[in-house]
């Protein structure tokens, strides 16, 4: 069976994921997700020409807060998780590029 | 052992004391849990120093919240201000969170004691609990069998008698499920019915925190509690759209006049033992008066597609986050910021979590929106519309919670295209947004619990646990308890 | 060499809003304060914390919008955009994909040659910034996210802009836009404004258009430093193209940094990663719908734009164009002017003192014209005084000065500083008979000396005046003098 997802696309997808599989992983995942795509397909049986996408399923909208500050964390609370910090700072390995995207 | 609502009514006349009730369900935890493996952690201290505080409330003759110093677990994807918050995850398991989830606040505030919090599938991924990076929860009715999931530690808390009460959480029938397998009342309320602020995200267009509990009542009186607004959630609705009932006020009183939407194909997809109960249970209605409509629901054979794409999708999203950056684990080989990323997730997801990544990553990367995401979605809104037209035919659905009963531990944990497929049942009431309810309807062959899920309109869990509590009354499942 | 090419230039500009708190969470907008005080589990991405959208930032999206005659869209929502970096701690930044709040609209700049020019608006749309990572740390960068959560103005022009000046003009211009419209301090030092310029050049050869691949440029803190990046990317793709002839295609945009020391731009990215950011709908968030009530009720606090503003100063008040141009740097200064032309005042007038003496005030004070403690009316006397020739221009600043101290009325310290001018005709008629009949040789030379009759007209002048101890209307002075020197 020619494999829905293969293993260049297993490692595509990991790579946006930020997830470093194995090579034992890349494998299994693209038996795994081709079988279970292919069973996913099953949606295109739907004609759906027409049919709003439907995101959320309450018939709510405009939920919006006044401008008004409310309390925040101490340094010492924002960073009590930290995996590592510098000062009050959260501290990682050098970041080198400007990979932002704002 | 009492029920929650009757243990709270002792505690609250000043018949039992809640530091007793408290001491004798961490007595009994000594005993039993090592069988079951319920909790991820427990908060003894913690759970002692509130019962005080109950007790002396009530010695002082101060009015107390409907909870009064009873024993409450809930699931360990809640964010609590004392111990850790796991989600039975490697990448959270030193987690410590700086605020109390909506609903923790709820039950502190009607005076709830909680005692612990229980185990799920990683990140509340899974059927089976066996998702866990923290611990295996074994089905109370046989150790050996999974107790479902993903809050299948709060189920497996509940039925064997290591809590009064305790919370799941919902988004594919993480909460009826795990009830149905361990024999107990599991309720997923209505998208929006209770705030989301502080459980930790999987899917959350379709996330929702409920109760799971000995009997329909002790679902009432949780539901009470955690039910309502709250302006941290914006898909919380509002008490004018969808004002929070009394769910205890006519619980008792039958719905008149009952129509009951039944959808033969899918009945008959499930195992004959579930089969029967599901059609014994339909006949109790029955002689109750109730009228059995037989309905078509020709997208719901679609949702187990449709979920996997969206659930995955928002998952995907949901979990960037864990990146070993701010808190959780960082691996302690990354070189640069970037391995900080890629090599703390790979060292601290596990298979279910990581797969459930890459699917959804990939069903939103470039070229693929359109055919599984937006597809996904559309989808999406023809089942609910399946669900709207049953609810002009009927008041409400009745279908079984699973095919089958808890399976043994290590069965099906190679194929996950199966396991997905179990799910059938409940996945698309969370689509749907509607709320539904897993009671116990029976046994199989085993001696295995079986769940009957009767599933409602928007906001009506008023009705719903009215109908559920219907059966309940002229049946005495719920009663059954596993020798442990 | 004068149309070797044509540049094009696009902008993509993000402009913080100047509300109070976060645009998910009420963490308040502090700048420059100690490092992660200003977070709190939504604005960290804590796991289970939950955005809700503060309503101000919207409304002062919306107002930007219309202000930048966009479309305003009666229904938006907001979409994730992925990707890792660590002053993003979702790692998703919640963003405006397919349906932003505002499309289709224009910006007016001024062309230098006292036209406008239209520059077209591709969209508008809300979104929230990231933290701030530094890299003082050696092998590590530190990161803060008091930033991150800050609502965030992202607009993207079209590739309209064909010269430096105008690129920097249009930045000038939505700056003032911004501050009149009070939804940004707009301090492009603090980071309040973010300019990245797409540039490429269009070279006709041979009857044929060449394009060269674009550039995107960062980290330009300044106007100037905009206008130099684009000129030096100008230079620097021509040679390029010269050198290469390569063109534009699919994937061979580059960002370039501008390094303000060297004065010059320096390649960041070969190419534009193959991002791909997998929007989607926030299922966190709801949608939003602004109905015409909400969109009128905003469209009630919209007031006249600065560049408008600066044509009426010119076309109705006969200001010169730089001057109208000082006058609307700031909607106080404007309002203020506008207000006291209105009440009667001379527009030239006013305008020599606000533009000399009330801005100076201000700006020492800290505070905008209107705060010196001086009301319009106040002006407007002080301005007819000065006219009537009742002071001297130099006696309308010490007044000036005086009235932002003490908030007290002109006429009465014109008095009290004994700043009234004589304009007595007798009085002073007597004076420069006295002054003419001391100083013969300058009146002969005013009479009959056209070499010196100009310098001998103002010596004359200075004596009457020094005669007067300064208090005599220099204009009847002058009229006197010139009647008997003819
Ligand atoms: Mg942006
Ligand atoms: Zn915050």
């Amino acid at each position: 069976m020619a494999t829905k997802i293969d293993e260049a696309q297993v490692r595509r997808v990991a790579l946006l994921g930020r997830l470093e599989l194995s090579d034992e992983e890349v494998t299994q995942f693209s038996g795994q997700l081709s079988a279970i795509v292919e069973y996913i397909e099953k949606l295109n049986e739907l004609h759906t020409d027409g049919v709003e996408p439907l995101a959320h399923c309450l018939p709510v909208h405009n939920v919006l807060r006044e401008d008004v500050p409310r309390p925040s964390l101490s340094n010492e609370a924002a960073l009590a998780n930290a995996p590592e910090r510098e000062d009050e700072y959260f501290k990682v390995p050098k970041i080198l590029d400007d990979n932002s995207g704002a | 052992m009492e029920t929650l609502k009757q243990l709270r009514d002792k505690i609250a006349a000043g018949e039992v004391k809640s530091v007793d009730a408290v001491k004798a369900i961490f007595e009994r935890i000594d005993t039993i849990e090592p069988k079951v493996g319920a909790y991820l952690s427990l908060c003894k201290e913690q759970a002692m120093t509130q019962a005080k505080a109950v007790d002396a409330k009530i010695a002082a003759g101060e009015s107390v919240g409907s909870l009064a110093g009873v024993p409450i677990a809930i699931k360990d994807n809640m964010c609590t201000t004392f111990g850790t918050t796991t989600c039975a995850s490697k990448i959270l398991e030193n987690f410590h969170a700086p605020y109390n989830a909506h609903v923790v606040e709820k039950l502190l505030a009607s005076d709830a004691v909680i005692i612990g919090k229980c185990n799920l599938d990683e990140f509340a991924m899974g059927s089976s609990t066996e998702n866990s990076g923290l611990k295996q929860t074994k089905n109370p009715w046989d150790t050996t069998c999974v107790p479902g999931g993903s809050s299948g530690g709060s189920a497996a808390a509940v039925a064997a008698g290591l809590c009064s009460g305790a919370l799941g959480s919902d988004t594919g029938g993480s909460i009826r499920q795990p009830a149905s397998f361990c024999g107990v009342v599991g309720l997923k309320p209505t998208y929006g019915r209770v705030s989301r602020y502080g459980l930790v995200a999987y899917g959350s267009s379709l996330d929702q925190i409920g109760p799971l509990t000995q009997d329909v009542t002790d679902a009432a009186l949780l539901l009470n509690v955690v039910a309502g607004h709250d302006e941290r959630d914006s898909t919380s609705i509002s008490e004018e759209k969808a004002p929070v009932q009394d769910y205890l006020a006519e619980l008792d009183t039958p719905v008149d006049g009952l129509k009951i939407a039944t959808v033969p194909h899918l009945n008959a997809g499930a195992d004959a033992s579930v089969q029967k109960a599901v059609e014994a249970a339909l006949e109790v209605y029955k002689q109750q008066g109730a009228e059995i409509v037989e309905i078509e629901m020709p997208y719901f054979d679609y949702a187990v597609s449709a979920y996997y794409v969206i659930a995955t999708a928002e998952a995907s999203s949901n979990l960037a986050r864990y990146d070993g950056v701010h808190y959780g684990h960082r691996s302690r080989d990354a070189k640069d910021y970037v391995e900080v990323y890629s090599k703390s997730r790979d060292e601290a997801f596990g298979t279910e979590v990581k797969r459930r990544i890459m699917l959804g990553t990939y069903a939103l990367s470039s070229g693929y929106y359109d055919a599984y995401y937006l597809k996904a979605l559309k989808v999406r809104n023809l089942i609910r519309q399946d669900f709207t037209k049953a609810f002009e035919q009927a008041d409400c659905l009745m279908l079984p919670v699973s095919p089958t009963t808890a399976f043994k531990i290590g069965e099906k944990t190679d194929d996950p295209l199966q396991m997905y497929l179990a799910d059938v049942y409940t996945i698309a009431v969370n689509l749907a947004g509607v709320p539904g309810i897993s009671i116990p309807c029976g046994f199989d062959e085993n001696n295995l619990p079986i769940g009957l899920q009767i599933i409602s309109e928007p906001f009506s869990e008023d009705q719903l646990l009215r109908i559920a509590r219907m059966y309940e009354k002229h049946t005495d499942w719920h009663l059954r308890k596993p020798e442990l | 060499m004068a149309s070797q090419y044509k540049i094009v230039v696009g902008l993509e500009i993000h402009v913080h809003l100047a509300t109070r708190t976060k645009i998910f969470c009420g963490c308040e907008l502090v700048y420059g304060d100690t490092a992660n005080t200003h977070v709190c589990p939504v604005c960290l991405g804590m796991p289970g914390s939950l955005p809700v959208m503060n309503k101000k930032a919207l409304e002062f999206s919306i107002l930007t919008g219309l202000a930048l005659n966009c479309a305003i869209a009666p229904f938006t929502k907001w979409d994730r955009k992925s990707y890792y970096y660590p002053d993003l701690p979702k790692n998703y930044q919640i963003s405006q994909y397919d349906l932003p709040f505002s499309e289709h609209g224009y910006i007016e700049i001024p062309a230098g040659d006292g036209s406008n020019k239209k520059i077209g608006i591709i969209r508008a749309h809300l979104e929230e910034d990231a933290g701030k990572n530094t890299h003082t740390l050696g092998n590590f960068s530190a990161v803060d996210l008091n930033r991150a959560g800050t609502p965030l103005l992202e607009i993207v022009t079209e590739p309209d802009m064909n010269t430096p000046e105008e690129v920097g003009a249009l930045a000038r211009e939505l700056q003032r836009i911004v501050r009149f419209l009070g939804v940004s301090e707009a301090d492009m030092q603090k980071g309040h404004m973010r300019f990245e310029p797409n540039v490429n050049l269009h070279i006709e050869r041979d009857g044929q258009v060449f394009k060269t691949p674009i550039s995107e440029v960062k980290n330009l803190n300044s106007f100037r430093a905009i206008e130099r990046s684009v000129a030096y990317e100008a230079q620097r793709q021509y040679a390029e193209f010269l050198e290469t002839g390569k063109t534009l295609q699919m994937g061979n945009k580059r960002t370039y940094g501008w390094d303000d020391a060297k004065q010059m731009t320096v390649l960041q990215r070969e190419k534009e990663e193959a991002h791909d950011y997998r929007y989607f709908p926030d299922p966190d968030l709801v949608p939003v719908e602004v109905d015409d009530a909400w969109l009128n009720e905003i469209k009630s606090r919209l007031c006249e734009l600065p560049l408008q503003m600066q044509n009426r100063f010119v076309s109705e008040y006969g200001l010169s164009d730089y001057d109208a141009g000082v006058l609307t740097a700031d909607r106080a200064t404007a309002e203020f002017f506008d207000t006291a032309v209105k009440l009667g005042a001379d527009a030239k007038r006013v305008c020599n003192l606000l533009t000399q003496t009330g801005l100076k005030l201000a700006n020492e004070k800290g505070v905008t014209v209107n705060q010196l403690g001086i009301g319009p009316e106040q002006l407007v006397q002080l301005a007819k005084m000065a006219d009537a020739g009742d002071i001297s221009a130099t006696a309308a600043t010490t007044i000036f000065e005086e009235m932002a101290v003490t908030g007290g009325d002109p006429m009465q310290i014109a008095e009290q500083k004994n700043l009234i001018q004589k304009s007595d005709t007798g009085e002073i008629e007597s004076l420069v008979d006295q002054v003419l009949a001391e100083n013969a040789q300058a009146v002969e030379d005013a009479k009959s000396n056209p070499k010196k009759a100009k310098k001998a007209m103002g010596f004359l002048m200075g004596q009457v005046m020094q005669k007067s101890k300064g208090q005599a209307n220099p204009k009847i002075v002058s009229q006197i003098l010139n009647k008997k020197l003819k």
